[in-house]
């Protein structure tokens, strides 16, 4: 019975065509029922193949559905199929229970907005999309949910069309988006020309013998992979685009860039995992880009403002680290963390919308403070997040961090300074989101009087899902908890049949018998300490003595500028790739456009017109010209017949 | 006594033309019925369900009967039931437009069934002659649907200039077909091919100008050039649902006749090859070059059914089961999408004050936006673009070529269509971007209307989105052929 997994991505489109074509012919409790309950199902339909499979043998869990072949040209033969296995399951889950939550959201967050229809159409194309993405079973259909979701992400981006930021920042975001995707494509045609198969278990069994292991060509795709991994999770140097998609609706933030869309390339990076053991060069530049990535965004999270920028730096940055999870080959470790942050940052970003409704569309941190006593759901449910990004042990964020930072020190790909890099940026990532808690929820009330007296919280459709989602933050690390608490990690255990690198190979040092495990609880420990202190810094800075921070900034002013600005990153790809481009561009349209197609083109346009104004005349209307030019037929046509 | 067994005499064979054939005479009859003649393209569309009915019953037979004079194979079948399902469509649109015109009689439909079953008469058959009567069958009732409109003096002139040139044609034929039987002692295919060097040896001339003339004659029918001069002047003339009829139906069955005659029966032939090569690239370039500067929707799509014959004969070149295949699918398509085209222009022309000028469509994107996009979708598939059957028809049939050694003729191929983009997207300008010089009515929908712009709307994006259902069709009608 695997027939029923067409209905996971089916409920969505049907969704989207409803309110699609139905748009503004709809009451607004009728788009959203229509809206929501097409997720909903769609999750009740994830749980249950997700309980089939928990039925199966743990080698043989995998539920496949061929829906039709779909393009059968010559050697190429895909079959537009679908898959469920232990990685794709908890994808799905993910996706549709906490797209649920947020399409519930929504319906609260959106609601005096004109552009409501519009709003749910686009949002379930994206879970529609998203569920393609992660459903496929081979790299062109995942390739067409790639596209789909990096398609609804500039749509909703740019959803508040009117505003010249909005489409500008959709606009970065596709462009950017773009150009990882040529990589994701070029990587594709390696593959494929290596293996004649673009279907994933296909390639994952015949690379062994296809590829040389450590080959220039295997690496060479999986770095292809990576390039278009690291345009939809916004990775150094791609990265530009995700703090600017903080224009649109803040649900569209928590779904699609924190929770779902934007770890899209760990996913892709894990479902193929096999390929990429075979190119330690490759994993070794993956994890270096997510260490630094991770490292270089939580500092710029450090001097924001804004209060989604915080949490779009933030995402960044615990996306490098999923990275450098699948770098040092752990990559149960990064589905883990892909996991626990989906919950925790999804929280973070809905309770920022809780706020920024309750200001009165204010994004700015220097203006809020004191909330808490308006806000008390949404504080305490954002405090718990935040507690849970921070690392606290026994929060979720904790287990799948702390299992990061051990496999980035312990596992043979790994390396003592990748260690470092994760703890120190474990400590700032604490810093900047209590400072984020202390300066909206604590201290001072600096907003105007005419916001403070609109303060309110939220209705109870935005409510309800925060508290699930907090309940999930602090629970969702349980099922993955790390060997030396003495129990099973049921999270590890349940993906390694799909893994390659389930137990990454670990150096001698590391490995349980020689003292890993007291070697693994004094890291541990420390990092903890550490985050305890950034987090007690945090508090003197934003709360207790703000005047220390005050003196702190009058003394680094420079270093503070750099990261308010970005390390002007922006500015520098402007002037480094996107001038040059305009300048490049203007010259291909003025000399090769102009010159040569259009010259080619009204050449060639002449030249058919000379034979029309030749032979016009032989279309006269009688019907004797017409037996004349028969007959010459016959004759020429006879006559090279006969005389050959 | 004939032995009914061993002649193979089973009626079964025949059901569908048969029932076609009483059909037709029920609307005659019931047509003069003054009470009930309006239910005469109901009895029609029954006659049409009935045979593509028996049709799709006899898909998977093989079986040869009547002396050898009936084939029921798959690709027999296939064809049938593209005839069945373009007249059935033809029927559903045409009603309203020939009342309009008032040239609504029961003969219409009588004609439209009587020369659907001459072509299924053709496709069913391995023997020229009895193509040769299922040609006429066909071509005959053609003539008066041309020339159906009598007070219109440009259908008249339909009417004449067809069965002038028709007539023509099928002298050429019948003597081709007569010097065939001359050298090889029979008409019959599968006998033709068992001694084909034999024959070839001990009768070069009269073989090989019979098969030329056989050539000419059907070749006429599906409009090779240089005997296509009939095909722009008739699309003009006749009433637009007829013409739509012409650009299908019968082209269809031509094809189905030349392919069984020339990549069955003389496909041993090698100067053939070299042959079709030249009529492919003039055809194409002709059809494609004087469409360029037509100012008239219909006469516009009339060189463009050329250019698509053109197309098509890049199978006969190629030979073989994969072009074969190839040809049959961009036959289906380019019934779907041409038809739709039709359809279309039918219901610009059934708004009151209209012909079928190109002018007549600008502004149709703020008037009527859905005819417009449905307007454009079928221009789209008739230059080829994915994602519309159009494209993989192309795809399909070019990529045989290339396949086989074709190179240029790919080539030349791919360079003509894209020419035939700057005419089907002027029409698609037109409508869009071109201010409307007068005021028209809006288009009125039909139930019957709107269902035949579904169904060939449906097919062209449905065909080209999932090509693969349709090619496994076209690959199981020729697995019996060869």
């Amino acid at each position: 019975m695997s027939d029923y997994l067409i209905l996971i991505p089916l409920f969505p489109l049907i969704g989207f065509l409803l309110n699609g074509l139905l748009i503004g012919r709809l009451s607004r409790p009728v788009v959203s029922t229509i809206a929501c309950a097409s997720v909903f199902a769609s999750f009740v339909t994830a749980l249950l193949s997700f309980i089939e499979l928990t039925n199966m043998p743990a080698s043989a869990r995998l539920i496949e559905q061929t829906l039709f072949a779909w393009i059968p040209v010559g050697e190429l033969n895909i079959e537009f199929g679908l898959l469920v296995d232990p990685l794709s399951a908890i994808m799905i889950l993910v996706v549709t229970g906490v797209g649920f939550l947020i399409h519930v959201y929504s319906t609260g967050y959106m609601s005096h907005d004109k552009g409501f229809g519009r709003y749910f159409a686009y949002l379930n194309l994206f879970t529609f999309s998203m569920l393609t993405l992660v459903l496929a079973d081979n790299f062109l259909l995942m390739f067409v949910g790639w596209e789909g979701v990096g398609l609804c992400s500039y749509l909703l981006i740019g959803f508040w069309f009117e505003r010249k930021s909005a489409t500008d920042a959709g606009k970065k975001a596709f462009i950017v988006n773009r150009i990882g995707d040529f990589g994701f494509l070029i990587g594709m045609f390696i593959i494929f020309w290596q293996v004649q198969s673009l279907d994933f278990a296909e390639v994952m069994a015949r690379a062994p013998h296809a590829f040389i292991a450590g080959g220039t060509l295997v690496t060479t795709a999986c770095l292809l992979l990576f390039v278009g991994a690291t345009g939809k999770s916004a990775q150094i140097p791609l990265f530009v685009w995700l703090p600017d998609a903080m224009e649109g609706p803040t649900p569209v933030s928590a779904l699609i860039h924190a929770a779902t869309m934007v770890t899209a390339g760990v996913y892709m990076i894990a479902r193929t995992s096999t390929l990429f053991m075979m190119a330690p060069d490759a994993l070794m530049v993956i994890a270096i880009i997510g260490a630094a990535t991770a490292f270089f965004a939580a500092t710029i999270g450090l001097a924001q403002n804004d209060i989604k920028r915080v949490l779009a730096y933030s995402t960044v940055s615990q996306l490098g680290y999923m990275f450098l999870a699948c770098g040092v080959a752990a990559f149960s470790a990064g589905v883990f963390h892909l996991m626990t942050h989906a919950f925790f940052k999804a929280l973070l970003f809905l309770g920022s919308g809780s706020v920024i409704h309750a200001m009165s569309d204010e994004q700015d941190m220097t203006k809020m403070g004191g909330l808490k006593k308006y806000l008390p759901i949404t504080y305490w449910t954002f405090l718990l997040a935040t507690l849970a990004i921070s690392g606290i042990p026994f929060f979720s964020g904790f287990f799948s961090k702390d299992e990061i930072l051990w496999k980035s020190y312990s596992s043979l790909y790994g390396h003592p300074i990748f260690w470092v890099i994760g703890v120190v940026t474990a400590g700032m990532t604490a810093f900047y989101m209590f400072r984020l808690v202390y300066m909206t929820f604590h201290g001072k009330e600096r907003m105007d009087d005419k916001t403070r007296k609109k303060i309110h919280e939220s209705p109870r459709s935005m409510t309800v899902p925060l508290m699930i989602l907090a309940v999930l933050s602090v629970v969702g690390g349980y099922v993955g908890m790390p060997h030396i608490f003495g129990v099973t990690n049921y999270f590890e255990e349940w993906l390694s049949p799909v893994l390659a690198g389930h137990e990454p190979p670990t150096h001698a040092l590391a490995s349980t018998s020689g003292g890993g495990a007291g070697t693994e609880m004094l890291l541990m420990a420390l990092s903890v300490l550490l985050v305890l202190i950034a987090i007690y810094t945090a508090r003197l800075f934003y709360n207790k003595k703000p005047e220390l921070a005050t003196a702190l900034r009058g003394k680094l002013t420079g270093v503070h500028k750099t990261l308010q600005n970005k390390y002007y990153i922006d500015e520098i790809y402007t002037a480094v790739v996107v001038h040059p481009l305009i300048i490049v561009s203007i010259g291909l349209w003025k000399v090769v456009d102009v010159i040569f197609i259009d010259g080619f083109i009204n050449t060639l346009a002449l030249l058919y017109d000379g034979i029309s104004q030749l032979f016009r005349h032989a279309q006269t209307g009688r019907v004797r010209s017409y037996v004349t030019v028969f007959v010459i037929g016959v004759v020429g046509i006879l006559g090279w017949l006969v005389m050959r | 006594m004939i032995d009914y067994t061993s002649a193979g005499i089973d009626f079964g064979m025949l059901a569908p033309e048969i029932y076609l054939l009483v059909m037709a005479f029920v609307v005659l009859v019931v047509g003069h019925l003054r009470k009930v003649h309006d239910w005469t393209p109901v009895i029609a569309i029954a006659g049409l369900l009935g045979a593509l009915y028996f049709s799709i019953q006899q898909w998977g037979n093989q079986s040869s009967g009547f002396f050898g004079m009936v084939s029921c194979d798959s690709f027999g079948v296939a064809f049938k039931i593209i005839f069945s399902s373009s007249t059935l469509l033809t029927v559903m649109l045409a009603r309203r437009y020939m009342r309009k015109k008032m040239i609504e009689r029961p003969e219409f439909y009588a004609l439209l069934l009587i020369s659907t079953m001459g072509m299924m008469v053709m496709a069913n058959t391995t023997d020229l002659v009895v193509m040769f009567l299922g040609l006429e069958i066909m071509s005959v009732p053609l003539y008066v649907l041309a020339g159906l409109a009598r007070r219109s003096l440009q259908s008249n002139e339909a009417g004449i200039k067809y069965f002038i040139m028709g007539a023509f044609a099928s002298a050429f034929l019948l003597m081709g077909i007569a010097f065939v039987f001359g050298s090889a002692e029979t008409t019959e295919l599968r006998r033709i091919v068992a001694n084909f060097n034999f024959i070839l040896n001990n009768h070069s001339v009269l073989f090989s100008a019979g098969i030329g003339l056989i050539l000419i004659g059907f070749g006429f029918k599906i409009g090779i050039v240089p005997f296509h001069s009939w095909i722009p002047d008739v699309y003009q003339g006749a009433p637009t649902p007829i013409t739509a009829f012409f650009s299908v139906g019968p082209k269809a069955a031509g094809l189905a006749v030349l392919l069984r005659i020339f990549l069955y029966g003389f496909a041993e032939f090698s100067p053939l090859t070299n042959l079709f090569w030249i009529l492919a690239v003039i055809t194409m370039t002709v059809g494609n070059v004087f469409a360029l500067r037509q100012s008239n929707l219909k006469r516009l799509l009339a060189y463009s059914s050329i250019a698509h014959a053109g197309y098509m004969l890049v199978a006969f070149t190629v030979g073989g089961g994969q072009a074969i295949s190839a040809v049959i699918f961009y036959m289906i398509g380019y019934t779907l999408f041409n038809l739709g085209a039709f359809a279309v222009v039918t219901m610009l022309e059934t708004r009151s004050g209209c012909s079928s000028d190109l002018k007549e469509v600008a502004g149709l994107g703020t008037t009527s936006p859905y005819l417009a996009a449905i307007l454009a979708v079928f221009m789209f598939a008739l230059s080829g673009f994915p994602p519309t059957v159009g494209f993989f028809g192309k795809f399909y049939l070019f990529s045989t070529a290339v396949e086989n050694g074709f190179y240029w003729l790919a080539i030349i191929g791919v360079m003509n269509s894209f020419v035939s983009v700057y005419y089907y997207l002027k029409v698609i300008k037109t409508a869009y971007f071109d201010s409307a010089s007068a005021t028209f009515e809006s288009v009125s929908y039909t139930p019957a209307v709107t269902f035949v712009l579904f169904i060939t709307l449906l097919g062209t994006l449905g065909f080209g989105l999932f090509p693969s259902s349709l090619m496994e069709f076209t690959k199981s009608a020729i697995f019996a052929f060869l």
